[in-house]
């Protein structure tokens, strides 16, 4: 018995180690410097208390990014996971009921691979790609509306507040999209098709058995994908600062980018770590409601 | 749900490694870091007026941005010529404040730092943390070409002003760029235009400009601040530099002068008679360089490096030239040859680097006549160092900024609100004039906007403040 907790611990201490050392520790030092007024440029520093947490909160910029992230947390998986679910479906059991039974609709496979496409590009590149995309006087969307006559419609999409947050909405929504199609996908595979034909005995049209069976039977992976898509909203720092750096005039700023300005280009790095703190408790609550919000009883099959 | 670990259990575990705070190594380092001051000393002697240890290490980090760093290899193989047994190290990044920050507080900082690009590092946090070596024995030691001659005499004007922090030189801005107002030579040669002087000159131009199908103004929209340079620049030649001055000095009301609103006023026009680029608001510099390049519009406001940044696109024959912002009214203060003229490229000598001598001597290098010449045909970009250019064939957007520079007579100014408070450009400013442009707000809400976040800075005790004499 000895000898295989040894052998346990042999495999389990180094990537324990790792972790604490390159993932817990950074985080756990976060806590402490949150409380000085640390430049990051030299190992002098103040401790300050509470001064960071106050000047947060009278800190208009930082609410400013803190709603758009609140927002964020709303629609992005509410958004994602209705097209997930949608597209999922389609590809699993949305075929026409015929000889073969229930099954996805023709070239499933083809749209599997298009929807989890994104998935495989890092966010640099998706970033990039639809900076381009909205562009504009040389951008895709712009051309195609300028192409079908709807020049009206044809903005300058990145340089209106009115427009740029909802074009980072759109692209995480893209961008995240696949995973959750793929996922979903899989936890349809395994109800039994029969449940469906039965269903289909009884007269149920599709939404009536997206809504009474499927939903119900892949409620644990809706779950789990809830909090993925609440995490991803409460960061969204990769995109936004690629496609619009928090602009124009703050629209669509996020906490973590203001976080990283902060630390980075105003020098502060105690202050950044009382936003990274705050965004740490932010998560965490968000984290914990969500499950239990969504908590309701198991289907056991 | 079931899990090992409960919810309680592990905030409860979280909080308890919060309170230990520092486990392994800190970020913040220890109060270990050696702290060395002068690091290596040689013999000081004519030959070596800066006492450099012949045999001492150095090492170079380049920022690889639009000049690159093929230049730097040059410049390291001019040092080596003179002190063949330092080894040099020398590194390239575009992360300048990411790599760097660590090693600065580590205190073990790079002996030579080119502070550039978008991920510069604060000078308001190193100037305030002590961490760069005063380069005054830089400026008044010999220069290279002539023995006779101090360093800080080889300078063009305005180089010492920006590098200075309350008095001390601790930056040298290696390249010399100067801002204005650029159009195509050819363009308005073939249209038979003539480059406006004032400003109903430059409104009657507009007017045929867009007449003629194209569009009078392109600008980037994400940088918008590269238009609040003619706009202060105006300001300045209206009111004077005093104008200018009190912006630096985060002085109340200084956004809000006459000159100033007046400024904002002419060019808030632009937008309002509807001489801007359509869709240039979602444009960035190289977007809208490249619309102005193709030729979609007629002037765009940049700095001299714009004909290297555009090399690529450029179409042959263009023809590229820069001329001064044009003058308000006649009763102007300034001349309407002043322009914005000011040093880039910011190199520093970190204080706690091994060979601090080392790095001022590289600089002093850096600064002789061979080596400017150098960076300026490798890069076309015009140096600090004063007629290192001359003789050299040059492009015919960087000629013209010679010429610009000539005709100005030393008239030459610039701000420094934009080094001394990187954030209040960066950011705010940069805000404020694209809703500006884009006719959100007016100029005189301009000037209150703008007043209001300097004033945010001005009583912000996290930001040090500096005094421009």
């Amino acid at each position: 018995m000895r000898g295989k907790r040894l052998f346990i611990a042999v495999f389990l201490l180094p990537p324990l180690l790792l972790y604490g050392v390159f993932v817990v520790s950074p985080y756990a030092q976060a806590f402490p410097i949150a409380g000085t007024n640390w430049s990051g440029l030299s190992p002098t520093y103040e401790f300050v208390g509470a001064d960071n947490l106050k000047r947060l909160l009278g800190d208009e910029y930082f609410w400013t990014a803190l709603r758009h992230n609140g927002l964020l947390l709303v629609l992005l998986p509410v958004v994602t996971i209705l097209l997930g679910l949608f597209f999922a479906s389609m590809i699993s059991v949305g075929g026409r009921a015929d000889r073969v039974g229930v099954h996805g609709v023709r070239g499933a496979g083809v749209y599997r691979v298009v929807y989890f496409f994104p998935q495989v590009l890092s966010v640099a590149i998706v970033g990039v790609l639809w900076k381009q995309m909205y562009a504009s006087n040389t951008g895709m969307i712009n051309g195609f509306l300028r192409g079908i006559g709807l020049d009206g419609l044809a903005v300058a999409w990145l340089g209106d507040p009115r427009f740029a947050f909802w074009c980072v909405l759109a692209v995480l929504v893209w961008m995240n999209v696949g995973f959750y199609v793929v996922l979903f996908g899989a936890a349809m595979q395994s109800i039994p098709r029969d449940l469906y034909e039965a269903a289909l005995l009884d007269g149920a049209n599709r939404l009536t058995t997206l809504v009474r069976i499927t939903v119900p039977l892949v409620w644990d992976t809706i779950q789990v994908a809830w909090v993925y898509l609440a995490i991803v909203a409460i960061d969204g720092f990769a995109v936004v600062q690629i496609i619009t750096d928090g602009g124009p005039s703050s629209s669509s700023d996020v906490v973590g980018l203001r976080l990283y300005k902060t630390a980075f280009a105003d020098g502060q790095f105690g202050y950044a770590s009382a936003i990274g703190v705050a965004m740490f408790f932010l998560t965490l609550t968000v984290a914990v409601m969500f499950l239990r919000v969504t908590r309701r009883e198991r289907v056991e099959l | 749900m079931t899990s090992g670990i409960s919810r309680r259990g592990l905030l409860r575990g979280a909080a308890g490694v919060a309170a230990a705070g520092t486990i392994g190594g800190c970020a913040m380092g220890g109060d270990d870091a050696k702290d060395t001051g002068t690091g290596a000393k040689g013999e000081v002697s004519a030959a070596n007026p800066l006492g450099v240890k012949d045999d001492a290490p150095l090492e170079v980090v380049i920022f690889n941005g639009g000049f690159g760093e093929e230049y730097a290899k040059a410049h390291e193989a001019m040092y080596r010529e003179r002190y063949p047994k330092a080894e040099i190290k020398h590194s390239a990044t575009q992360q300048i404040a990411e790599t760097l920050q660590p090693r600065f507080v580590a205190g073990d900082p790079p002996d030579v730092v080119d502070n550039s690009g978008g991920s510069q590092i604060d000078f308001n946090g190193l100037v305030s943390q002590g961490a760069l070596t005063d380069l005054g024995a830089l400026l008044d030691a010999p220069s290279l070409d002539d023995p006779s001659t101090k360093v800080r005499d080889t300078l063009l004007p305005g180089i010492v002003d920006v590098g200075s922090y309350d008095g001390k030189f601790l930056a040298l801005n290696y390249t010399y760029s100067a801002y204005g107002i650029w159009y195509s030579r050819k363009l308005f040669q073939a249209k038979g235009w003539e480059y406006p002087r004032t400003w109903p000159e430059m409104i009657a131009l507009c007017k045929k400009i867009k007449a003629a199908g194209i569009a009078p103004w392109a600008y980037t929209g994400v940088h918008a601040r590269y238009m609040s340079w003619p706009i202060l620049t105006a300001a300045a030649k209206l009111g004077g530099l005093e104008v200018i001055k009190a912006i630096d000095n985060l002085e109340p009301g200084a956004w809000k002068s006459d000159a100033v609103r007046a400024a904002a006023e002419a060019y808030y026009q632009l937008a309002v008679d509807g001489f801007l680029q359509p869709g240039a608001e979602g444009m960035d510099h190289i977007q809208a360089q490249t619309e102005w390049a193709r030729g979609h519009a007629a002037f765009i406001s940049c700095g001299s490096w714009l004909e290297n940044e555009m090399k690529a696109v450029t179409p042959p024959g263009f023809d590229m030239a820069v001329a001064p912002t044009p003058s308000l009214t006649t009763g102007d203060k300034m001349s309407y040859a002043a322009f914005r003229g000011t040093g880039g490229e910011p190199f520093i000598v970190p204080a706690k680097g091994k060979n601090v001598r080392g790095g001022m001597e590289y600089l002093r290098v850096m600064l002789s006549k061979k080596a400017a010449a150098d960076f300026t045909t490798k890069v076309s970009s015009l140096t600090a160092v004063t007629g290192a250019a001359r003789g050299l064939s040059l492009g015919p957007g960087l000629t013209s900024v010679t010429k610009l520079i000539d005709d100005s007579q030393g008239s030459a100014f610039t701000w420094l609100y934009a080094t001394y408070y990187r954030k209040l450009e960066r950011e705010r400013v940069n805000a404020a004039t694209l809703e500006l442009l884009t006719k959100r707000i007016n100029a005189a809400q301009w000037c209150d906007k703008v007043q209001k976040s300097a004033d945010e800075f001005a009583a912000d005790p996290a930001v040090k403040k500096y005094k421009r004499a």
